[in-house]
């Protein structure tokens, strides 16, 4: 046992802080250049400078500093982004690859093929409105359909904890085949592996999937152009928050369910009524923010949204309020969002609303030419603010 | 959704901007404190500044309870949490915050148990389902959360749950308050009382501010119609030549405080002789720590806390940010070397921290971003 130490033991001379701080600041000082802001220019123009300074900084390639990944790395956000950059896409570099959309667009013998791959690790493995099984089938058919592709054949691969009961697996893949069977796509390789009680959580799930693109239209954040709408098919969040709430630590019961769904019967609905569509996404980790920051990136535009205008169920806002989260980041499985040639935004809408997914849908906002890169949120209360992308996962505020 | 859509009414908004624009003597300039986190937040997250004429600047206080945690605090909870058989629990905001080897985050991914908890009381839970662990609490926060973790000890004492303690770094806003009334190199005209704080401790601790200091206070809500109201009443103060203390949030707080939880508070911990405080320094009487009858429960003595003091990185001037004598933009490392991906000062990790706050919402050139929105 010892005496009372550290604060109370009086202000001596500390030991010098941590080698991360002077490598950020070394390396900081190698790419900032010279514009540290200028002590004698007015604030304005400081500010101006600062963020000029900042806007550089973001540009730099990402290198991942942590030695070990933490849970940050799967959240979706910009840690997820850095590991993507500095390591997958550092590797793997190809054309096909580089534009990092939900899908790969290939060229095989004359057709348009898209590719894609997701792997499922949920918890808890059951919740209202859905299971891992059927996110497992429409998170892929999903990233297949925004790609602008008809979802066709599925791969599934299986790993099993030791110990997992084959009543839930059979209920598991019961949910598979019946997501399957509403998607109109087949189940037609798969793989199982069993590891060692307490080396997995149950059942992670795999799959991957291909398709064809039979429409000209090539889809991608990158075509978003000052004019465009950006629209969203329904309420946002409700994924994130039953799953929150599913996990029974917070102490909130409310009705709610998964929006988990396939929208390849939407989308297939959208893109026959308007050739205008530039860009689809469906807004899982990350949420809508996570794509609306891809898309102001990707094309160099600015993306500004009203607060007012976004569809939020009073449940997913209740319970955003009380953690002190905001449903723009939280996760939909079941939820698209589109950019469209403004001139066509009218008839897309239309099209969304008239499908059973889409009734909801609503124009959130637009693609500006100011500021490049940032998405604008004007606020229900009035004001002006950005959206940027979130390191981690969002975390509950203290107080 | 009603009780948050009649806080944040564009139209009462504009009504109580024009008014507040009418009390701004011309040619004066006008610096208010928000010393609370959470209003920060709130002034970034609904844009609230668009309201503001340009000679009302509102400054960022040192209310945000991770940003004042030394890195020494943070290296400590990081030790006692690496003990064997030993599991922290820890409130979300904390675990971004670097010490000088990286932060919880890290800590965990390298295999030290450090659990997220939303309440300190479900560190009990864990503590009763893991008998052959120790649970520590890394209890952090203003007068807010003391009385939750008091309360938490008294139910681990009445339970006589022997594997449970607390890493007390509660903190009490009043001296921090006092510090940066006597700061040189500060000039304010009238503070946002914390609202939660005055929750608990009501709204008599303020009174000095008024009488000593001259400074009007108004202890505000966390709507952003609550705060440009409690800018309003500052506002009024001022032109009036009033210094007073007001209470805005009378729907939450009363006058004197909550006597159960200030009891439960006293119970259980006493001040310190001084406490380190992030970019602020030493700050006599400004910390709470466990009292000797609840010795069992108190981290501090059960485990061999290293106590090494760690200077902040020379570059970080998240003091000056604290104090609000610098704007976050004005920080020399701000947004470049010192990022939420890599925070290098504690203000840039939790969301009430005012360079986190700028740097997640507030990053652009307020005029020019307000005539793109208009059109």
């Amino acid at each position: 046992m010892t005496g009372r130490a550290g604060p109370d033991a009086g202000p001596e001379a500390g030991r010098p802080a941590a080698t991360w701080v002077d490598e950020a600041l070394r390396e900081h000082a190698e790419h900032a250049g010279p514009a540290a802001a200028r002590p004698g220019a007015a604030p304005p123009e400081r500010e101006q400078q600062v963020l000029d300074r900042i806007d550089r900084a973001r540009r730099r390639r990402p290198r991942v500093r942590e030695e070990r990944i933490t849970m940050s790395h799967g959240s979706g956000g910009k840690a997820t982004r850095t590991l993507v950059e500095a390591v997958f896409l550092e590797a793997f570099r190809n054309p096909l690859l580089e534009p990092l959309e939900d899908a790969a667009q290939l060229h095989l013998n004359g057709s348009r093929v898209a590719l894609t791959t997701d792997s499922y690790v949920v918890s808890p493995l059951f919740f209202p409105g859905g299971d891992i099984g059927d996110l497992a089938v429409n998170g892929t058919v999903n990233d297949l359909a925004v790609a602008g592709a008809t979802p066709l054949y599925l791969s599934a691969g299986f790993i099993l904890e030791e110990g997992f009961p084959v009543a839930d697996l059979t209920r598991i893949v019961a949910s598979m085949k019946a997501a399957a069977e509403v998607a109109g796509i087949q189940v037609v390789t798969g793989d199982t592996k069993v590891v060692q009680r307490g080396k997995a959580d149950g059942c992670y799930i795999n799959t991957a999937g291909i398709g064809v693109m039979e429409h000209e239209m090539s889809l991608g954040v990158a075509n978003a152009q000052p004019g465009d709408a950006v629209i969203v098919s329904g309420p946002i969040g409700d994924h994130g928050v039953t799953i929150m709430l599913a996990r029974g630590e917070l102490d909130i019961e409310a009705d709610i369910t998964s929006d988990t769904a396939p929208l390849n019967g939407l989308i297939a609905d959208l893109l026959s009524a308007t050739t205008g569509v530039r860009a689809l996404r469906d807004a899982t980790r990350g949420g809508v923010a996570t794509i609306l920051n891809e898309v102001a990136t990707a094309a160099g535009v600015g993306v500004t949204v009203n607060e007012d205008a976004i569809p939020v169920a009073d449940v997913v806002r209740g319970a955003s309020e009380l953690l002190g989260i905001d449903p723009m980041y939280v996760a939909c499985e079941g939820r698209l969002v589109a950019v469209v040639a403004g001139e066509e935004a009218g008839t897309a809408l239309a099209a969304l609303r008239a499908h059973p997914l889409g009734e909801q849908a609503a124009i959130i906002g637009q693609i500006t030419d100011e500021p490049p890169g940032i998405v604008l949120l004007k606020t229900a209360f009035g004001g002006t603010r950005i959206v940027d992308l979130l390191v981690g996962d969002p975390l509950p505020r203290i107080c | 959704m009603r009780f948050v859509d009649e806080f944040r009414s564009a139209d009462k908004a504009h009504a109580l901007a024009a008014k507040i624009a009418e009390l701004c003597e011309p040619g004066r300039q006008y610096k208010l404190m928000e010393v609370c986190g959470g209003h920060t937040h709130t002034i970034y997250k609904h844009g609230l500044e668009d309201y503001l004429p340009e000679s009302i600047t509102l400054v960022h206080g040192p209310g945000c309870p991770v940003c004042v945690i030394p890195m020494g605090r943070v290296d400590d909870a990081m030790a006692l949490a690496s003990e064997p058989d030993t599991i922290m629990t820890s409130f979300g905001d904390m675990m971004r915050v670097p010490g000088s080897k990286g932060s919880f985050f890290d800590a965990k991914a390298a295999g030290t148990d450090i659990r997220m908890v939303y309440s300190p009381l479900d560190s009990l839970k864990i503590a009763r389902r893991s008998p052959d662990k120790r649970v520590v609490f890394m209890a952090i926060g203003f007068e807010t959360t003391t009385p939750s973790t008091a309360m938490t000890v008294l139910r681990a004492a009445a339970e006589g749950l022997g594997n449970f303690s607390i890493f007390c770094n509660h903190v009490t806003i009043i001296p921090a308050i006092k510090a940066i009334l006597d700061s040189p190199d500060l000039r304010l005209d009238g503070f946002i009382g914390p609202g939660h704080v005055s929750t608990v401790i009501g709204c008599r601790p303020y009174e000095f501010i008024a009488r000593d200091y001259g400074k009007p206070v108004v202890v505000a809500g966390f709507e952003p119609l609550d705060i440009l109201q409690s800018i309003y009443m500052l506002m009024l103060q001022l032109s009036e030549g009033r210094s007073e203390v007001e209470n805005q949030y009378t729907r939450v707080v009363p006058w004197d405080g909550n006597l159960a939880a200030l009891r439960a508070i006293n119970q259980v911990m006493e001040l310190r002789p001084y406490f380190e405080w992030r970019g602020l320094g030493f700050i006599s009487q400004s910390a709470m720590r466990v009292r000797p009858e609840y010795a069992a429960f108190d981290a501090e003595l059960l485990f061999d806390v290293p106590g090494v003091r760690v200077a902040d990185p020379k570059a970080c001037q998240c003091g000056e940010v604290l104090k609000g004598v610098l704007k976050p933009w004005e920080c020399k490392v701000f947004g470049t070397a010192c990022t939420p991906e890599t925070p290098i000062g504690t203000c840039m990790v939790s969301p009430e921290g005012a360079c986190a706050a700028y740097y997640n919402f507030g990053r652009m050139n307020r005029r020019r971003v307000v005539e793109v929105s208009i059109t």
